[in-house]
């Protein structure tokens, strides 16, 4: 990781883009505004970074907004990590996508199936994504499984109190 | 029967009912299609030659492959939103589940990144175990991609020997906690229990054994004919492009790029150990095969090492905030009593905060992402699979050569199922 | 145990040779309230009623169930152990299973080993209806008999799309409780060839039609 002052510097390089850094267990990251997030990583990328472990959402549900996107950076020659964190609101949750190759910027080819992902279970819509269908849950699913606020469904338990309650198997 | 004027009807169901009687070549050429015709086949969900629940969309033309669509989502079982229902020690044995030939590595990370927010301390005792078990899961992992990948290939008994093997790490993980597969045997701040008398002698006698096993299988496969033929020289792909798509593991270790997160950034004592990272040179299906078998080997000798050198000690942080107490000290101590039953009906809390942990799998990296909102149960874990982001790399991988080379290249590429679709 | 032997005397074996002479011939022990009187078809309906020979219902329950064709099924970590079973240690060829078959038309025996997701039910159960009758299924695991350890929203226990012959527990079930189940699903097909689900559900010279159609 860099440490915290090297943190601060790339954050005061990055400018305004960088809402925030958070230094916390060793672990650097950046708080960036949504719509930079290609700029941001095309500047990490000529730092160095240039391997993307892992791109994930996650639901901050009951914080507002509630939709991240949280991309983990690798520079594979200094053997250094940093993340990149942004937030979305659920009614507006369109995002770059920073997988194809844009002219002066190349593309991050790891993403495609990762972003798929976390438009099938966050509802993130990635623009410019070649392909944002569902890929975990079936096409025609309605609703994103990993929100909070979806239930988390499932057979009631049967139990022998409860057995003549329910319609049981046969 | 005329087909209605339609224009929602497309060409191809349009051409399907005016069935003329002139020959196809003809007709192709009066519509203007190509004298080559590319054919979609759908490749499983149910195939013997897929490695789990696997669907591929192959566009075919001819033999050759000019496409591959990877459709995935067969085996989806909520994993990570189910962890967000569980206290965190409950969690465990939900995310072991995830890629099931690697157990003992989904807890691992998952541990890690835990043990990270909660800042524990891990005795050296419990390190060491946690890679003698680790190491054997590899090995584990390794033998049933071998034995599965043989089969693939028509080489059906090395299937046999490889379980045969895969049987005796069986025996030692019976040994140590109970159960073969999905063992629960790491728990935050350690493992479960210590080892029992007779695990030593027994691993002893299996790292006797192992090398020349992985000799055996050597003797029958490396020099081959028919394995260096449909191995050698197919479909291989180079390791700037596997970097941008984001593939670890054996398969950039055999493209050339020796990155071992074991080496790299060492985790649970690993910098204590001696072992080489073996590195292929032209990164096709041979190298892939090659680089497998030479990590069974040097995982052995981590095994050995981590034997040889295992240190006195607990076998469990003594932090009984987050720890079980021993059970003797539950009939002396009051405090040992509460902190008890805090933990079996609570669980520990974490303090909040988002880390990211990753491990090296046995097929690349896998990171554990957890975001703790300070109570006892997780607000987000996510796992980043290595076959998940590895899977992206078929479609270079076997473009432009045959559907037999396909299937030797799923089976080279090593993807576990559970942990691409979580 | 103690055995006792006691010297056969004459007398005592002549007397049972009649008893059973009064018993196979429709009369009562010692020939006293009814004495032996079948004759003809009655007697050989009476002898094969008691005597065990070999119908040919009986050798085919027989022969089919020693010989199940397992289709390949492998869905998630239970499928290890399945495949455990087909290696060395619990070999499933001692008991002439091990002919795995990859197409549904030529298996007789699904075993679903893991969890069927949303996605993947209406393919197991197009896999379960391409397979020619008689055909059995074997829920392996926790997760497909009921929701196992995932109580959620992307799993299906394999009760509701599909009829289930043997459940087997565990999550995942060690080879030799696999073993078990496939050898209790041999003992129903052997002794009960009947019992199959359309028997069991009352579905019998019935066909499925689906919904709609």
């Amino acid at each position: 990781m860099p440490d915290a002052t090297g943190l601060e510097l790339i954050g005061q390089d990055l400018g305004e883009a960088v809402l925030e850094t958070v230094f916390f267990r060793n672990q650097a990251t950046l708080i960036i505004d949504p719509a930079s997030n290609r700029s941001v990583l095309a500047a990490l990328r000529a730092r160095g970074y240039s391997f993307m472990s892992s791109v994930h959402g996650v639901d901050y549900y009951p914080e507002e907004p509630r939709l991240g996107v949280i991309y983990e950076l690798l520079d594979m020659s200094r053997v250094d990590r940093i993340s990149v964190k942004l937030r979305l609101h659920t009614d507006a949750p369109q995002l770059a996508s920073v997988v194809p190759d844009l002219p002066g910027d190349r593309g991050w080819a790891t993403a495609n199936h990762q972003e798929r992902e976390v438009y099938d279970m966050f509802g993130v819509i990635f623009e410019g994504h070649p392909d944002l269908r569902r890929i975990l849950m079936p096409e025609d699913y309605e609703g994103h499984p990993q929100r909070r606020d979806f239930p988390l469904g499932g057979e009631p338990v049967i139990f022998t109190v409860t057995e003549s309650d329910s319609m049981g198997s046969t | 029967m005329t087909p209605v004027e339609n224009p929602e009807i497309s060409e191809y169901r349009r051409r399907e009912e005016s069935i003329t009687l002139s020959s196809i070549p003809e007709q192709l050429a009066e519509a203007g299609e190509l004298t080559h015709e590319l054919l979609t086949l759908n490749f499983g969900p149910h195939h013997p030659a897929t490695h789990g629940v696997l669907r591929l969309l192959v566009t075919l033309q001819g033999e050759l492959v000019r496409d591959v669509k990877p459709i995935i989502g067969y085996v989806h079982t909520g994993i990570e939103k189910t962890a967000e229902d569980k206290a965190y020690w409950k969690v465990i044995p939900v995310i072991e589940r995830m890629d099931y030939l690697a157990y003992y590595f989904n807890s691992m990370a998952f541990i890690g990144a835990v043990e990270t927010l909660l800042e524990a301390e891990v005795p050296r005792r419990a390190q060491y175990l946690r890679v003698i078990h680790l190491e054997l899961n590899r090995i584990m992992s390794h033998l049933v991609w071998l034995g599965t990948s043989a089969l693939d290939l028509g080489a059906i008994s090395m299937f046999w020997y490889c379980f045969r093997e895969r049987e005796q790490i069986l025996d030692l993980f019976e040994m140590s906690s109970g159960q073969r597969m999905h063992t629960r045997y790491f728990q935050v701040g350690g493992v479960i229990e210590d080892i029992p008398t007779g695990f030593a002698a027994k691993l002893s006698a299996f790292l006797d054994v192992m090398p020349g096993r992985v000799d055996e299988y050597g003797a029958l496969l490396n020099r081959n004919e028919i394995v260096l033929q449909r191995l050698r020289g197919t479909c291989p792909l180079d390791a700037e492009t596997l970097l941008a798509l984001g593939v670890t593991g054996p398969l950039l270790r055999a493209a050339g790029n020796p990155w071992d997160l074991r080496k790299a950034t060492p985790y649970s004592s690993y910098g204590d150990f001696d072992f080489k990272i073996p590195v292929g040179t032209v990164g096709d299906n041979y190298d892939r095969f090659a680089v497998r078998m030479a990590e069974m080997r040097e995982s052995v000798k981590i095994i050995r090492q981590a034997l040889d050198g295992l240190p006195e000690g607990p076998h469990m942080t003594s932090d009984r905030k987050i720890a079980l107490p021993p059970r003797h000290e539950l009939a002396t101590s009051m405090e040992a009593l509460i902190h008890h039953f805090k933990l079996v009906t609570e669980g520990f809390r974490v303090p909040p905060g988002e880390v990211y942990y990753p491990i090296e799998g046995p097929r690349g990296e896998l990171g554990c992402f957890v975001r703790s909102d300070g109570s006892s149960k997780p607000a987000r874990v996510h796992m980043r699979d290595s076959s998940f982001v590895n899977l992206q790399a078929t479609a270079p991988m076997v473009e432009g050569s045959y559907i037999a080379d396909m299937i030797a290249t799923l089976a080279m590429l090593d993807p576990v199922l559970g942990g691409i679709d979580r | 145990m103690e055995i006792k032997r006691e010297p056969i005397d004459g007398e005592g074996l002549r007397v049972r040779g009649l008893n059973s002479h009064q018993l196979l011939r429709g009369g009562d022990l010692e020939g006293l309230n009814a004495p032996a009187h079948l004759e003809g078809t009655d007697f050989e309906k009476f002898v094969e009623e008691r005597v065990l020979t070999t119908t040919l219902d009986k050798a085919v329950a027989w022969a089919r169930s020693n010989s199940f064709f397992p289709a390949t099924f492998g869905l998630a970590c239970c499928a290890i152990e399945m495949m455990s079973i087909v290696a060395g240690r619990v070999d499933v060829a001692r008991f002439g299973f091990e002919a795995f078959r990859a197409s549904p038309r030529q298996a007789d025996l699904l075993i679903l080993s893991g969890r069927v997701s949303i996605k993947m039910a209406p393919i197991v159960r197009r896999i379960y209806d391409q397979m020619l009758e008689p055909k059995w299924a074997i829920s392996m695991g926790a997760c497909c008999s009921s929701m196992g350890v995932f109580n959620n929203y992307a799993l299906v226990p394999s009760d509701k799309f599909m009829p289930i012959d043997v459940h087997v527990p565990g999550c995942p079930p060690r080879p030799e409780a696999l073993m078990h189940g496939v050898l209790k699903l041999q003992k129903m097909v052997q002794d009960h060839p009947d019992l199959g689900w359309r028997e069991r559900y009352e579905a019998v010279g019935t066909e499925e039609v689906r919904p709609g159609a």
